[in-house]
């Protein structure tokens, strides 16, 4: 009956095979240990029985040698398996530079994905073989988990926070996505499936319907929302020029230090008193209310596309067709 | 078999009213009164895995709905946490053993003792209160934002509940620490200490230290959830990962609350039954307070995805390995005091038997969870329920269920069936291997926690997990009879039935109401059985 029964999920990502070979590692080692003991344990316990309960056993009180020697070799086998873990640790959660990004928002009880190309979907994740790609995401209201086993990569979704997770699909397919962190009545519907595709089939799929890109509906808001009457490009507005600030660090009023990623941006967005650049006033309103995550997540796609003057001018100098801003990903 | 009542005069039957019992004083009638208040709770929290498991034999969810599968999983933690394995090994064995195994006649602080009981049931009470309005859905991990404001549950009641059990426990350990530094015999150094009352100590020092940390976290849910203090919420300006590192910086000692005082009495019934010392009686001692120092610096491997640095990551995982250490200089000791044993097979070591197999199991797993590569993949998996229920049932259960058999002869005067224990015990540690070795596998494949509903690729590991739990219940509810039997057609067990070394054996079972006739003396240390002959009484 239990030969039906997969002992592992499939391996579908980079990072699949360097997680299973550690658990192999720490599997086999755990099992000689515990092998070990229980053989031990049992040996003893039949070969010196005494079924009378009168006898009384041999007078040792111990083995400083043993001691030590039980002490100290676990401790170091157990640093092979520290240092082994967190080398692949730094994998997992160290993403490659050039990534294919998706943004995504969690909520009770669906996963939302927003394409930076246009396209969005809910409890499905289409993302193309061979590539790498980043997914970056928060929750609109408690604390969910984005799980995809076949890739062995997870990070929680926190509110007011963005979290990543990111792998390189090597298996085309569709595989479980679940939300891991318990978030209320219908945690475990809170599922979904990840379509890994051929390039072209993502190609193909990424361009039926979808409307604008991340970057348009954030240039959008930029307007509607009157980011850009403060924020003017050349520096000389009420707000800081956001222009080829992502990335950058900022001086903050206080005198620290901030650098602008998509946590900084986000909350400067809904608490702009939080933490001010230095030389402006506290002047900018909270758009707490006015914007939501997915709108959020497309201001700062835009405010990444925005190249600093010096990049404009050389872009500009360089090609005289539109240049892809925000380099390549 | 005699039917006899015992007739001479004892902690029984001293006084045999009501009021005599809710007024007390006495430590073994107080860890008499856990005992019931405990067996309660653990009924309580089986009945609920027991909806669990059965929802779980299928996919679906047809057995109840998601919203009572929730109430379930949380009630049946809540119960078996805070109300079970927290007070099992300390506040009924340790309330029980402890002062007559350092020869004193009672704790430092015997009225505290009583009210800190009373303290324990009022918190017990509001927290049934809180299952019989409809439950708490949150998870027994009280995550916020989820805890403060989106559960539409009786969360501020099981709050409250838990916020006041946890006074019992820091006065109960208050009451003991004290009690160990100032009631000990003439003679009763701390080397000869049983190591049980070793583990008592350092459990101690946990319980006071630890609590506050929770109570007052959960305390600060309550406000946010009462009054919308923005503590967590970070809607409020708060910070939801906050509550996970204050949680944990309690509750990941608070497993060292409930694996210590097992490990303790796991030390005496060893030394009993194999009639030796406990090999490497100061590494034991020892490695005891080193887990109850160490276990206040591992909180944030709980944390491994909830968005910490990477690097504090890597030191939590470093000193994960490092608690594992201690742990294992114990199981090692324990193996080698077996070596050259004269080792009696009578119910309370098949317990200690099925510890070793268990907690091994728990404590290796643990080191799957504290490779950071690793736990990415495991973390809120089925992997991390079948760890924990590996060191909780596995250990701390099995570790309790020991000392019960050991020390009921001496708390009732009676002996149960020793054929019918040593059944219960296989079956407990058949039952529970078929429950949760399944989960593992889950877990690794990929089976999240607290779903009510799964993929049907899982069920097949599930339906032998639930059918595991079948057998557990049979073995629970075995125990439950024939100590219940006991007490009624039970054979006098006299002073010294194991023929153990140790000051509780050298009293009348049971005890006299203020232990020993005068006060002993003690002049070597706690194990010497191959110095002495042992007669048959």
């Amino acid at each position: 009956m239990l030969s039906g029964i997969p002992l592992f999920p499939e391996q579908a990502s980079t990072l699949a095979p360097e997680v299973d070979n550690l658990y192999f590692f720490v599997t086999a080692v755990t099992a000689f240990f515990a092998l070990l003991v229980v053989v031990f344990v049992v040996i003893f316990a039949i070969k010196y029985r005494d079924p009378t309960g009168e006898r009384v056993g041999a007078p040792i009180t111990g083995s400083i040698p043993l001691e030590l020697g039980w002490s100290i070799i676990p401790f170091f086998i157990s640093m092979v398996m520290f240092g082994w873990a967190t080398v692949v640790f730094f994998n997992i959660v160290r993403a490659p530079d050039q990534t294919l990004e998706i943004y995504s928002t969690g909520k009770q009880w669906m996963w939302r994905f927003q394409h930076i190309e246009g396209q969005s979907e809910i409890n499905e994740l289409h993302v193309p073989i061979g590539r790498p790609v980043k997914v970056i995401f928060t929750s609109e209201d408690v604390l969910h988990a984005l799980y995809i086993p076949v890739f062995r990569v997870k990070a929680d979704a926190i509110p007011g926070r963005y979290s990543s997770i990111w792998f390189t699909p090597t298996r085309v397919g569709e595989y479980h996505l679940f939300c891991a962190e318990y978030c209320g009545t219908k945690h475990s519907g809170m599922i979904g499936r990840v379509v890994v595709m051929e390039p072209n089939d993502y190609q193909a799929w990424l361009s039926g319907g979808g409307g604008l890109s991340m970057q348009a509906r954030g240039e959008q808001l930029f307007q509607q929302l009157g980011c850009a009457s403060c924020h003017l490009p050349d520096g000389m507005g009420r707000g800081p020029s956001l222009a080829g600030k992502y990335g950058a660090q900022e001086t903050l009023a206080n005198g620290a230090t901030a650098n602008v990623d998509d946590t900084y941006i986000r909350e400067s967005v809904l608490t702009p008193q939080m933490r001010l650049v230095a030389g402006y006033q506290p002047v900018m309103p909270t758009f707490q209310g006015q914007v939501n995550e997915e709108g959020l997540m497309s201001l700062i796609e835009y405010i990444k596309s925005l190249p600093s003057t010096g990049q404009r001018a050389a872009a500009q100098a360089a090609a005289p067709g539109p240049a892809a801003p925000g380099g390549p990903r | 078999m005699t039917t006899t009542v015992l007739p001479r005069v004892n902690y029984l039957n001293v006084r045999t009213t009501v009021a005599s019992w809710m007024l007390t004083k006495d430590h073994k009638r107080i860890g008499v009164m856990y005992l019931v208040v405990v067996a309660l709770a653990f009924f309580l929290g089986s009945i609920m895995a027991a909806g669990v498991r059965i929802e779980l034999t299928t996919p679906q969810g047809d057995f109840v709905s998601a919203d009572t599968y929730n109430r379930m999983f949380t009630m049946h933690a809540v119960f078996m946490v805070f109300f079970v394995l927290i007070p099992v090994v300390p506040a009924i064995l340790g309330n029980f053993a402890m002062p007559l195994m350092i020869g004193a006649k009672d704790v430092a602080f015997p009225t505290l003792n009583l009210m800190s009981w009373y303290i324990f049931v009022i918190g017990f009470l509001f927290t049934v209160a809180a299952m019989v309005l409809g439950g708490v859905d949150t998870g027994w991990t009280f995550y916020t934002p989820y805890s403060s404001n989106a559960s539409t549950s009786n969360v501020l009641l099981a709050g409250l509940g838990i916020f006041i059990t946890g006074f019992s426990s820091i006065l109960t350990g208050l009451n003991f620490m004290v009690t160990i530094h100032r009631m000990r015999a003439p003679g009763m150094t701390w080397f000869r200490l049983p190591l049980f009352v070793w583990a008592i100590y350092a459990t101690s020092l946990v319980m006071i230290l630890g609590t506050p940390v929770v109570a007052i976290t959960l305390f600060m849910v309550v406000l946010e959830r009462a009054f919308g203090f923005g503590i967590f919420d970070p809607r409020l300006g708060g910070d939801p990962v906050l509550f996970q590192h204050l949680f944990w910086f309690y509750s990941h000692p608070a497993v060292y609350i409930m694996i210590l005082p097992p490990m303790g009495v796991i030390s005496e019934v060893i030394a009993c039954f194999s009639r030796k010392n406990v090999f490497g009686y100061s590494f034991v001692a020892f490695s005891s307070l080193a887990i109850a120092v160490f276990g206040f610096l591992v909180w944030a491997h709980h944390l491994f995805v909830s968005g910490i640095s990477p690097y504090s990551a890597m030191i939590f995982s470093f000193l994960s390995f490092a608690v594992a250490i201690p742990s294992a200089v114990k199981t090692f000791n324990w193996t080698a005091t077996l070596y050259k044993g004269a080792i009696w097979w009578r119910a309370p070591i098949m317990w200690v038997f099925g510890f070793l197999g268990l907690f091994l199991v728990g404590g290796l797993t643990g080191l799957f969870l504290a490779s950071l590569g690793l736990d990415v993949h495991l973390h809120d998996t089925y992997f991390v329920v079948a760890h924990f229920h590996y060191i909780m049932v596995g250990g701390a259960i099995m570790g309790f269920f020991a000392g019960l058999h050991y020390w009921w002869p001496k708390m009732t005067g009676r002996m149960y069936s020793n054929s019918m224990a040593m059944l219960a015990a296989l079956l407990v540690f058949v039952g529970f291997n078929l429950t949760f070795f399944p989960q593992f596998i889950l877990g690794y494949l990929g089976m999240p926690r607290r779903y009510h509903v799964y993929p049907e690729e899982f069920q097949v590991l599930n339906v032998l997990s639930s059918a595991g739990a079948s057998i557990l219940a049979v073995g629970y509810t075995l125990i439950a009879l024939y100590l219940v039997y006991s007490l009624f057609r039970g054979e006098e067990a006299g002073a010294n039935p194991w023929l153990a070394t140790g000051l509780e054996w050298k009293t009348e079972s049971p005890p006299s109401p203020h232990n020993f006739p005068e006060t002993p003396i003690v002049n070597e240390g706690a194990y010497e059985y191959s110095k002495r002959e042992i007669k048959v009484a």
